[in-house]
This record gives structure tokens, sequence and C-alpha cells, in this order.
């Protein structure tokens, strides 16, 4: 993943005020405007076309502010139905990745550290894995409860594999230096995991928490769609099946509002967590 | 610490291969030499001769296929509480994720204070002319400061003896010849015992009390120089002497027979 590093601006010790503000105004300008004519060119689109399936932006955003917003202060401006399936969603999805984070950074750095174990486990990881995790939805239904536990154990399943395969990559990629000098400096256990292997691994894992994070909410959507008394997901197919689509548009707006709220929180605790790296020359390790 | 007259280390009979077999390729044949308290020996040899896989079987990195290491009076298995290593490869051995001031402190977390941890690595920072950098990561500093970085933490942990591995190959000419000096130094100083291994001919005799000669590979101990050179050395004065040069002379020839 050398996208954990191309995002990262460069840090120099000369950054000119004037002219860096300006080149700063620029990017957001530059940013900002594609997204912009986009919006307008879909909404001048929409209104030339005139189909039910394809509403324009301004309708689309009005049913957005009904549906999800227009609440009281007390309920930070969330409607009713904001809070009684945003919460639950989000609940949901956040609770889901933490745990398979745990697991799979705690499973992960056990196996890169050891060559047998990932021998043995490898060809059970590779398949798991392959597995595409919307596959399993009919299997969870089977096995769990319909609603919050099958819901959990799909986001779970589904998004432990990419932090636990980061994980172990990034353990195993501990420089044999870097090994041998907590051995000479007889360093304990607990401190040459904290110490070494973990912060060594920390990039790739970021890695993998990012494509987890990206997964968990489409698999988020996915179990709510088909076994769900509450959630963004459900509110989506209820929209769709009473041929509200202004109001299934603003679901898919706010689950994409979302995604990539989520992913530039990550972007910017990452950011902060691995500030240590020297910029740019070390490219994902090893 | 021992006595200054005291053997610190003692090797018997060391010998190591890779793998097992009677095919099985001999890094070291049969090495013996002892190093006492407050010398500084260099091992010097032509390269691929098992310089380095000495140092990691004295450091207990490897275990040894044959004979024994003894550091101060106990035999060595496994790595001894009582040794430092610093590595040639100075920019992996020094963890990225900490500051110069944490890789220092890194080997004295769980076993001394705070404030203890605190004097010991300005101590040793200070030492390699660094004090004041150890809010700066590693890979802000020139190469030969890093290594620099790599001796202050084997300063700062005491050990009885420690082992360097071509510390300064990787280093530019000018750079190699400040951290001799600064390596005299800080021995002078704090009468630090060392063992380091150098494929430089120059450099081993420059530094020593000792030099030890090793054959081509598998290692056995050719020949062992003491060096009577002035204990006060000067980069020009002494590489200049007629001592110097009939012993450097001497060397190459070994190295090179």
């Amino acid at each position: 993943m050398s996208a954990t590093t191309a995002v990262r601006p460069v840090r120099g010790p000369h950054r000119a005020g004037g002219a860096g503000a300006r080149r700063r105004a620029t990017s957001t300008l530059q940013r900002v405007a594609v997204p912009i004519v986009a919006v307008i060119a879909w909404e001048i689109a929409a209104r030339a076309g005139d189909s039910p399936f394809f509403p324009p932006p301004t309708d689309i955003a009005v049913a957005f502010w009904e549906t999800w917003l227009g609440g009281p202060a007390s309920q930070l401006f969330l409607s009713d139905v904001a809070v009684q399936n945003i919460l639950p969603s989000l609940a949901r999805m956040l609770g889901g990745w933490a745990v398979a984070v745990v697991v799979g950074v705690s499973l992960g750095c056990a196996l890169g550290r050891s060559a047998t174990a990932m021998d043995y486990a490898g060809p059970l990881l590779a398949f798991a894995r392959a597995i595409p995790p919307p596959a399993l939805v009919p299997v969870f239904l089977v096995l769990f409860e319909l609603g919050t536990p099958m819901q959990l154990a799909t986001i779970i399943f589904g998004v432990v594999w990419p932090v636990l395969l980061n994980s172990a990559d990034g353990a195993r990629s501990v420089h044999p230096v870097q090994v041998q000098t907590a051995q000479v400096f007889r360093i304990p256990r607990r401190q040459w995991v904290f110490g070494v292997v973990l912060p060594a691994a920390l990039p790739k894992i970021f890695a993998g928490m990012r494509v987890s994070l990206s997964l968990a909410l489409i698999l988020m959507v996915i179990s709510e769609l088909v076994g769900a008394t509450n959630g963004i997901g459900l509110q989506l197919a209820l929209a769709q099946r009473r041929f509200d689509f202004d109001t299934m548009w603003a679901a898919v707006v706010l689950l994409g509002a979302l995604g990539h709220l989520f992913n530039s929180v990550l972007l910017a605790v990452e950011r902060r967590v691995l500030a240590w790296q020297p910029g740019g020359t070390r490219k994902g390790g090893s | 610490m021992t006595e200054p007259a005291g053997t610190m280390l003692a090797v018997s009979r060391l010998q190591h291969r890779f793998g097992s077999g009677p095919d099985a390729p001999t890094a070291i044949g049969d090495v013996s030499f002892e190093v006492r308290a407050g010398e500084l020996v260099c091992i010097v040899g032509p390269s691929g001769c098992g310089k380095s896989t000495l140092l990691r079987t004295v450091a207990g990195l490897l275990s040894p296929t044959g004979g024994e290491v003894v550091l101060h009076g106990e035999r060595v298995t496994g790595v001894s509480e009582d040794l430092a290593v610093v590595f040639q490869d100075y920019s992996r051995s020094l963890y990225p994720w900490l500051s110069v001031a944490g890789n220092v402190e890194f080997p004295l977390r769980t076993r001394l204070g705070k404030a203890e941890r605190r004097a010991r690595v300005a101590e040793a920072l200070g030492m390699v002319g660094l004090g004041g950098q150890g809010g700066k990561r590693p890979w802000q500093l020139s190469g030969g400061m890093q290594q620099r970085v790599s001796i202050a933490r084997a300063l700062a942990y005491r050990p009885a003896l420690m082992l360097m591995d071509e510390p300064f190959a990787s280093l530019d000419a000018q750079t190699r010849a400040d951290l001799e000096d600064l390596l005299l130094r800080v021995r002078a100083e704090h009468r630090t015992t060392i063992l380091l291994v150098t494929h430089d001919i120059d450099e081993s005799v420059y530094l020593s009390d000792r030099v030890l000669v090793l054959s081509k590979s598998p290692a056995t101990v050719l020949k062992t120089l003491d060096v009577d050179l002035p204990v006060e050395r000067d980069q020009v004065v002494t590489r200049g002497s007629a001592e110097f040069v009939r012993l450097r002379t001497e060397v190459a020839k070994l190295v090179h027979s």
C-alpha cells in the first residue's frame, strides 16, 4: 500500500508563507472545483432527463434534510429517523471493525513472528480471505439471530482478513538487525512485542485498517438490506420499496459521506501516529 | 567491573559450522584468544573469513558448534547480560519510531528508574558529542551521527564488554577518522573493554592495543600482534610513525598471505 506514503505531505523546513498559502488556496480550489461542476452537471442532466429514478441533486438534498436532519438541538439536529437508524448502524459497523482490528492485529503479529505457524495457517488464511464476505450473509442468517448478532458476525468475519494479513506481513518485516539489536540488549518479551514488533508493523497495520474500514461500511449496508429491524441499509431498502427515490438517493449520499468521513479521520490519526516515518524515503517497510 | 588486569573474555577452541553433516561449511575453524579488562582488541582478516560470524558467536547470537566463550568467569550460553553490540548497519540498528534519546534509553527501560535513565542517556549522548540532539529522529541525522547514537546506546548500557562489528565501514573517510578518535577518547575515559571487528588494516592498528589477524575461511588466528604505539594517538602523527608503518605492513602481509 504505497498510498500510505504517497498521500503524506512532505514536511520541509522551508515553506515560504505567502507562496505556501497561495499554493494551498489553489489546491483547495482544485479539489473543490470538480465536485461542484459535477453536481451542477448532474442537476442539469437530471432536470433535462426528467427520470423518476434519477432525481436532481436539489431534490435529493431536500429529501436528505427531511429524512436525516431537522431534529431538535438536543439530538444534534438529527431527526428521529436518523437517531433510530444511523446510530445503530454506526455502532454495529465500528463495533465490528474494532473487534476485527483487535483480533486481526494480535493474531497477525503472532503469526508474522512465527514462520512455522504461518506455514501451517497460510493456506487456510488465503482461502478464508478469498471468500467474498457478502456470500456469507445467508450462512450467518441461518447461524445467528436475525439482527445485530448476524450483522456483527458478517462485519467481523468480512473485515478481519485485511488487518490480519497486513499485520502478519508487517510483523514479518522486522529487519534482522532490528531483531538482533533487541536480542543483544536482552529486551524483555513485552517490550519486544509493544516496542519493536508493533511499531515496525504499524504502517502495514494502518493500511489494513483502512481497507477494513471501507469494507465494514459495505458489509454493514449489505447485512441491513437483508436482515435488519433498523439501520441506514434498511431505510434505503424501505425507500426503494415504496418508490421514494429521493429518499433512497439521500441514503446513498449519507453512506458516501460517512465513508469519506471515516476514511479522513483514520487518515488523520494515521498521519499523527506514523509521524516518525522518514518522509517519503520509506516505502511500506522491509 | 573486574580488576583491570583480569581476563574479561576468554575464547577457547571456538568452532562454528553452518548446518550439520560432514559437508557443512565451516566458518570458524579453531579460534582461541583472550581479551583483558580495559583492552581494545581488533580482529582483522580478509573479507569473508568469518569475522562477523566470530563476533556474533562471541555475542551469543549464534551458538558455537565447538569450544566455548567465557565472559568474566562465566560461560556464555545465549546472549549475556553484560555485553553490548554496535552493528555496522546503524540505520537498521536504531529504531526509527523512537527519538535519538528514546533509542539510547530503550535497553534501560525495564532495568532502571526514570531519573537514572534520563541521567544515563544525557551522559552517553554528551560523551559522543550529541548533547541536545536527543529529541531528533535517528534518520534526521547523518550516518556518522547515527553511528554515534548506536555507540551512545551501548555506553549507556554500561556493558562489561562492547563488541563492534565493522562499526565504521559504511562511513566516509573523514567521519570514520572522527569516530575512531571518539572511540579512543571514550574508552580512555571509561576504561571500556572493546572487541572490534574490521577489514581495514590501518584502522585495526590505529585503534588497538592488540591486533588478532585471522586466516582465510575457515578462520583461525594467524598471529596476535601487540601494538606498542603511544596511548595518545593522532590521525597524522601516529599513522606517519615508523612503528605504525611496520605494524600495518606486517598485518597486510598476513592478511594477503
